[in-house]
């Protein structure tokens, strides 16, 4: 029988290195407790922050609080939540809608999904807070039909919630009425963008519009709607439960509260993290990540998605909010976090990321539907080794008008990857075009052919049996070679070696 | 024209096209705008596009039913019955607009009587619409500020055409729906100029600008206008009234300018007997047509990219057309033809231009006292417009009717002549559809068009189509107590059990030979609208 | 007064006004290609960027409302390098085929390549097309290759015809305009009625109409307007007209006509074949023995002056009647109803308005 040694001392997971400097607001809940019970959300202080509002406050008075919180738009633009819903709330109307977005698009991103599935009451919550806020009695809830179980459980918590009267009519004995709907998303990326979103949900083909006017004032169906993701709703329960100035207590001066990432890539723990703004790269990266996978050296992290931005080495140490990011020209977006090790071509990364938001511009304007192609055909032209002088500068150019002259988010961020690959890779760039080689070894066409070292070579005949080309000849236990003009640089040899003499 | 003419005192549209997007409602009754008046039909659209309430009444689903918030399909010849049932509601619910019935109308007690008669129930027995649809409609229809009425030859088209249009205009004036900007009684004209020939005296009973030939008075302003004395105060035959006089021997000349009745006229049989029998036949026009080929003399003329003049639209508007190509060999505008004509028989026609024929109309024509040429240029101009500093009328009977008060003229149903029987088990509708016009005579023509639409073609619905074994595309024979014709089968939803429709812009189908020219004895137009006839697969 | 300041100078402005607007209401040339006055605005092309002084950034013209104290520039290098940069990617899509295109000289897009000095895309030129051409009705051509995406076509489609005939299809590089279920115009499940006013919109050649091509090009064509000569609307549209044919129909955009904004029907666009048609009558004929012999004017007249009068003194006026037509021109139906009236003495004088 095997012995078992007792463990001494069970650590709380507020000791574990992954959770030690995060701080769980908008995932207080998730994995805590089951999320197609209203009453266990409820035992959480669930819907508290919901009554206090609505039976206690005015709506100016939750503005303002929403205000002094410095909550900003989790969904990446980083505006103002309270100055949003000020202009929701003055604009003339009798009809105004709460919509949320939650076609959480970036891949790898999955920050509203984990909140969606695993405590969808607190969006209801925030959603509620908001429409009564700006005086709007319907909501609805544009999620990507990719999540089902969200979808389920979302609707699942509507209708317990409407069961206990805390959506419908005459909430908490009150005049506000409020009622919310789902509308699944058709897996657009564009319709993360919110006037292609609320297209979406108005049943037309969803491309974005031009602002103004800005939904505030004319949004869904033309009447004044506020629109939110979900991470910023979630945010809401807690500043109205707490108040603006414990919220404030996390996070920097312009970037309060906190910021849930999606960790991955080339990183030990990968998983959604919540840290307050201001963190450093290095403290994410390392302390809650636990470091590069196979402790490699660190080389970039993308963040911010598809149309974010790679950040170099150098920049470990950036506090991450808002501001920060714009400045060294990533952005905070959703929250997505690629790691990259040494290993990593950063023209590919540029080259993989506007391969993605290529195929999802919507083709309306023209610098993002023709400007994304062609930038697009530049870097795949480099990878392939075709690359040519002046190259680095078109893009540079065209990236910047892209930037500057296309009519929504998606176009306006698009080049991000490529941009500031060049602005801290440039000698990749370089190395691509000039030497015909890619430094990191990732770039197919740029691989020179195989070398067998003599030496090292036991002749076992596994890399000849492998080749495709034909290209490698040897007697069985002699030292084998691999003919240049045949090698066509695909590694397959340098994959089964027993003994690892095979490189390029 | 006659029982708007009767019942407000001029026979035009009241109001204009521009006005359709202020309509609140629209009231389609016995018109398919968006096949006959493309544009009219496109904006009427636009305007529901935008929130405005539309209600379609014809037998036929028409396309413009797809977008109205009531579809009425109505037996074809019921359309009195249905309104009076309207009316009955609003009545029946104090929805009328009593201060504009007191103050701009007459006879109301009588229209109150006769309506009265008409409660949903009974409506929906003659005309087969529910009920509910009726009150649904007649309380949309008063609710709204600005309603406006749009028909055509759905309505005029029957032996009750007049009584059609008296009541319509009665269901307008009883909601004070007139002399207001985007309300009205709007009839939709079918050809270019068909208000132009009515206002210009195209008409058996009035000179231009319905001035009746009856009265000395006029009589004795257009002698001395013309220079010629002993002007007839007798008025003329109507055109059914003149083929038939041909049967009597009473007409031994007729000279025909632009039009083809022997494929647009009923009863074709009895067309072509006449046109065949009349001593002596003029026909000018720009193709050799069905009638030309009966005329003793045949005259080329010029087609409206050839000449100047001016048209005169739907909503009264005067427009210039504009030569923009030269007529093919010898052939002329046809007013040069008839003044060269006139000339060889005496009487001086000596006009340099078609400027100078309309400053002569100005002079006699009261409502077309301020149409100059030079003012077309640059202005809309809808009559009436009496003098240069008149900027013309864009609705009429603002701030009271042209008759001094509006009339009801209200009426009982009145059955057609034909009915559906053993033999004739069919109620067959004519009209026309997007792509021809009229007799074909410039869209068969016209390569594309007669490419996309080469055939004549009949609508049977798909039940009775099933029934009787037709498919789509099939042969088959119609035939009515007056003759004949062959053509294809086209099964749709879009008419109802028991009827067909057919376009009558095909010589080699000919639906008017199946009509009938029994006349609404006012109007003096035939009822092509119902028509008794058999069908049969070939 | 409330006043926008647009490169250094002041203009006042209606409320609800854009900048484009002010600006052109000024003569200041801003260039544009999915813009149209007649359309909702959808700022999709990002040929009309003018730079916001307020804020550096460019923003497009079209949308942008004026307001008071706005400072806008309408011309710098930062601003003609995007304008630049964006019509240059249009021409990488677009074939450089100017020596057979339909629209030469009557093509906004090569108006721009002109203006901005492009010859060739400095992307490369589109070298093979992408899309099958589109020819399978009667009326209208469709060239998706020849297509920038400016979506005046699918506006004008659903905001002044409503047809709803033809929407964007597929997304980014691949977007195209296509009927339903890509059937083509007048494809089976098509609610195209084929008005025209989509290539009536179109800045370039890629819609067409099928009857005019090959017959002539803009600089080749005389225009006339009038009135059209079918249903009793009374559209105004403009005859374009090469040597003595009509070889199209374009629209007429005039507030005071019943279709300010260009609309037409089929039969007012495509229609007009019949008065090129060599069926159409030339000359005076006669019948004698029961066949049509042609004659002089002056014979034909004469034989017609000789019968009338002959029924007239016979008979009397009564016994001759006239059919007047309701597509003769007003001065016509005057003529001959004074004819009949004065000269035949006869009020049998007619038409088909009751038909």
């Amino acid at each position: 029988m095997k012995e078992y040694t007792a463990i001494k001392e069970l650590p709380y997971y507020e000791e574990l290195d992954f959770y030690k400097k995060q701080k769980r607001i908008v995932l207080q809940n998730c994995g805590l407790i089951d999320p197609e019970k209203i009453d266990d959300y409820i035992e959480k202080k669930g819907y508290q922050a919901a009554a206090k509002a609505i039976t206690q406050m005015k709506s100016k008075e939750i503005i303002e609080e929403v205000k002094k919180s410095g909550l900003r738009g989790r969904g990446g633009g980083g505006f103002p939540t309270g100055l949003k819903w000020q202009f929701a709330k003055d604009a003339e109307g009798e009809k105004k809608y709460i919509v949320c977005n939650a076609d959480e698009g970036d891949p790898g991103a999955f920050m509203d999904r984990s909140l969606l599935e695993g405590d969808p009451h607190k969006l209801l919550e925030g959603m509620m807070i908001a429409a009564y806020a700006i005086d709007a009695d319907e909501g609805y809830i544009y999620v990507r039909a990719e999540y089902p179980l969200a979808i389920r459980r979302l609707k699942k918590a509507i209708s317990q919630a409407e069961e206990l009267g805390l959506l419908g009519e005459n909430i908490f004995g009150t005049e506000f009425n409020f009622k919310i709907h789902i509308k699944e998303g058709a897996g657009a990326f564009v319709c993360g963008e919110e006037t292609a979103l609320m297209a979406s949900i108005e049943g037309k083909r969803g491309t974005p519009t031009s602002r103004p006017p800005y939904p505030a004032q004319s949004g869904l169906w033309g009447k004044p709607t506020n629109i939110n993701n979900v991470e910023t709703y979630a945010n809401i329960p807690f500043i109205i439960d707490n108040g603006a100035e414990e919220f404030n207590k996390f996070g920097t001066e312009n970037s309060s509260g906190t910021k849930v990432f999606a960790l991955t890539g080339k990183i030990k723990n990968t998983g959604l993290v919540e840290v307050p703004m201001g963190l450093s790269l290095r403290d994410i990266i390392y302390d809650i990540g636990g470091g590069i996978t196979d402790d490699k050296g660190f080389k970039a992290v993308q963040t911010g998605g598809p149309s974010g931005g790679c950040i170099p080495a150098e920049q470990l140490d950036l506090k991450i909010d808002y501001d920060s990011l714009k400045e060294i020209g990533a952005m905070m977006g959703s929250g997505g976090m690629v790691v990259m090790d040494e290993d990593t071509c950063m023209v590919d990364v540029a080259r993989f990321f506007l391969t993605f938001t290529q195929s999802e511009s919507c083709g309306k304007c023209t610098p993002c539907r023709l400007g994304t192609k062609r930038m697009l055909e530049i870097l795949e032209r480099i990878t392939e080794g075709e690359g040519k002088k002046g190259d680095i500068e078109k893009l540079e150019q065209l990236g910047k008008v892209i930037k500057e002259a296309s009519l929504c988010g998606l176009g306006q961020t698009a080049p991000n990857p490529v941009l500031t690959t060049i602005k801290y890779f440039r000698d990749e760039y370089e190395a691509h075009i000039n030497d015909k080689k890619c430094p990191a070894g990732q770039c197919d066409a740029l691989k020179g052919s195989y070398v067998i070292d003599e030496d090292h070579c036991i002749g076992c005949g596994q890399c000849k049996t492998v080749c495709p080309a034909d290209a490698i000849t040897g007697k069985k236990q002699k030292a084998h070679t691999i003919d240049p003009e045949a090698c066509i640089s695909c590694g397959a040899c340098a994959e089964v070696c027993p003994v690892n003499a095979i490189s390029n | 024209m006659a029982g708007l003419a009767k019942s407000f005192g001029s026979g035009a549209m009241t109001n204009s096209i521009d006005e359709i997007a202020g309509n609140d409602l629209i009231f389609v009754i016995g018109s398919n705008p968006t096949e006959n008046h493309p544009v009219i039909g496109a904006k009427m659209k636009r305007t529901v596009k935008n929130g405005t309430k539309l209600i379609v009444a014809d037998p036929r689903r028409i396309e413009l039913a797809e977008y109205a918030d009531i579809v009425i399909q109505q037996k074809p010849g019921t359309d009195i019955a249905l309104l009076n049932s309207m009316m009955n509601v609003i009545i029946e619910e104090g929805l009328e607009d009593t201060e504009f019935i007191e103050e701009h109308t007459e006879n109301y007690e009588e229209l109150k009587k006769i309506v009265s008669f008409y409660p949903p129930e009974k409506a929906e027995e003659i005309t087969g619409v529910p009920a509910d649809t009726i009150r649904e409609a007649a309380r949309l229809y008063a609710s709204q500020d600005k309603s406006a009425i749009y028909y055509a030859m759905g309505i005029t088209q029957h032996k009750s055409g007049t009584e059609n249009v008296t009541s319509i205009t009665s269901l307008a004036m009883l909601t004070g729906n007139v002399g207001r900007k985007s309300t009205g009684v709007n009839p939709l004209r079918g050809q270019s100029n068909v208000q132009g020939a009515c206002d210009l005296g195209a008409l058996a009973n009035v000179y231009p600008g319905y001035q009746s030939v009856t009265d000395p008075d006029m009589k004795d302003k257009f002698e001395k206008a013309w220079g010629v004395e002993g002007l007839s105060d007798e008025v003329g035959l109507t055109v059914v009234e003149m083929f038939r006089a041909i049967d009597e021997n009473k007409i031994k000349a007729l000279y025909i300018m632009g039009e083809n009745p022997a494929l647009s006229d009923p009863d074709q049989g009895h067309i072509e007997a006449a046109l065949e029998k009349v001593e002596f036949l003029v026909v000018q026009d720009i193709f050799m047509t069905e009638t030309a080929e009966y005329a003793d003399v045949v005259l080329p003329a010029a087609c409206f990219a050839e000449k100047n003049g001016t048209f005169t639209n739907t909503d009264r508007r005067i427009q210039k057309v504009n030569k923009a190509v030269e007529a093919p060999g010898e052939a002329k505008a046809d007013w040069e033809i008839i003044c060269e004509l006139s000339n060889k028989m005496g009487y001086e026609m000596d006009y340099n231009s078609t400027e100078e024929i309309m400053e002569e109309i100005a002079e006699l024509t009261p409502i077309y006292g301020g149409v100059h040429y030079d003012r077309l240029d640059k202005e809309k101009i809808q009559w009436p417009c009496r003098d240069r500093e008149d900027k013309g009328t864009q609705y009429l009977h603002k701030g009271g009717f042209i008759r001094g008060k509006g009339k009801f003229y209200p009426s009982h149903h009145i059955p057609s002549i034909e009915k559906a029987d053993e033999e004739y088990e069919f109620i067959m509708m004519t009209g026309r559809m997007l792509y021809h016009y009229h007799t074909g005579t410039m869209t068969r023509n016209s390569q594309p068009i007669d490419e996309h639409v080469p055939d004549a073609y009949v609508e049977i619905n798909a039940e009775d189509a099933e029934k009787m074994g037709i498919k789509n595309g099939d042969r088959v024979k119609i035939g009515s107590r007056r003759g004949e014709i062959e053509t294809n089968a086209e099964i749709v939803e879009t008419v109802q059990p028991g009827q067909i429709f057919m376009p009558f812009h095909f010589a080699e189908s000919p639906a008017n030979r199946l009509t009938m020219d029994e006349l609404d004895p006012e109007a003096k137009i035939p009822e092509l609208k119902v028509t008794a006839v058999k069908l049969q697969k070939t | 007064m409330k006043e926008i300041i647009i490169d250094g100078n002041s203009y006042k402005f209606d409320p609800g006004q854009t900048v484009l607007e002010v600006a052109r209401g000024n003569d200041i040339d801003i260039p544009t290609l999915c813009y149209s006055e007649h359309l909702s605005i959808t700022g999709a092309c990002r040929m009309c960027l003018v730079e916001n002084k307020e804020n550096g950034s460019l923003e497009t013209a079209c949308t942008l409302p004026a307001r008071d104290g706005l400072e806008v520039e309408t011309d710098n290098d930062k601003i003609y390098d995007a304008r630049k940069t964006v019509l240059d990617l249009i021409l990488s899509d677009h074939p450089m085929t100017c020596m057979t295109c339909e629209a030469n000289g009557d093509c906004q897009l090569q108006d721009l390549a002109y203006q901005f000095d492009i010859e060739e895309s400095s992307y490369g030129s589109k070298k093979e097309d992408r899309f099958e051409l589109e020819e399978r009705n009667s009326f209208i051509v469709y060239d998706p290759d020849k297509c920038i995406l400016c979506g005046k076509c699918v506006r004008a489609d659903s905001e002044l015809q409503c047809s709803d005939a033809i929407e964007f299809s597929e997304r980014g590089f691949k977007t195209k305009v296509a009927a339903a279920f890509d059937e083509g115009l007048g494809g089976e499940d098509s609610s195209c009625v084929f008005c025209g006013l989509c290539v009536e919109n179109c800045p370039t050649a890629a819609l067409s109409y099928k009857p005019a091509r090959k017959k002539g090009r803009e600089y080749e064509l005389r225009k006339q307007r009038t009135t059209c000569g079918y249903c009793g609307v009374g559209c105004q549209v403009e005859l374009n007209i090469k040597g003595n044919e009509v070889i199209k129909v374009d629209s007429v955009y005039d507030d005071t006509a019943p279709n300010p904004d260009g609309e037409m029907c089929v039969k007012g666009r495509f229609a007009y074949g019949f008065i090129d048609s060599p069926d159409r009558l030339k000359y005076p004929l006669i019948k004698k023995d029961g066949e049509f012999v042609e004659s002089s004017w002056d014979e034909a007249l004469d034989y017609i002056a000789d019968n009338l009068s002959r029924i007239r003194d016979e008979h009397g006026g009564r016994e001759i009647g006239a059919l007047s037509s309701a597509r003769c021109t007003n001065e016509e139906n005057y003529i001959m109803q004074k004819f009949m009236r004065a000269v035949m003495k006869t009020n049998s004088v007619e038409h088909c308005a009751r038909l």
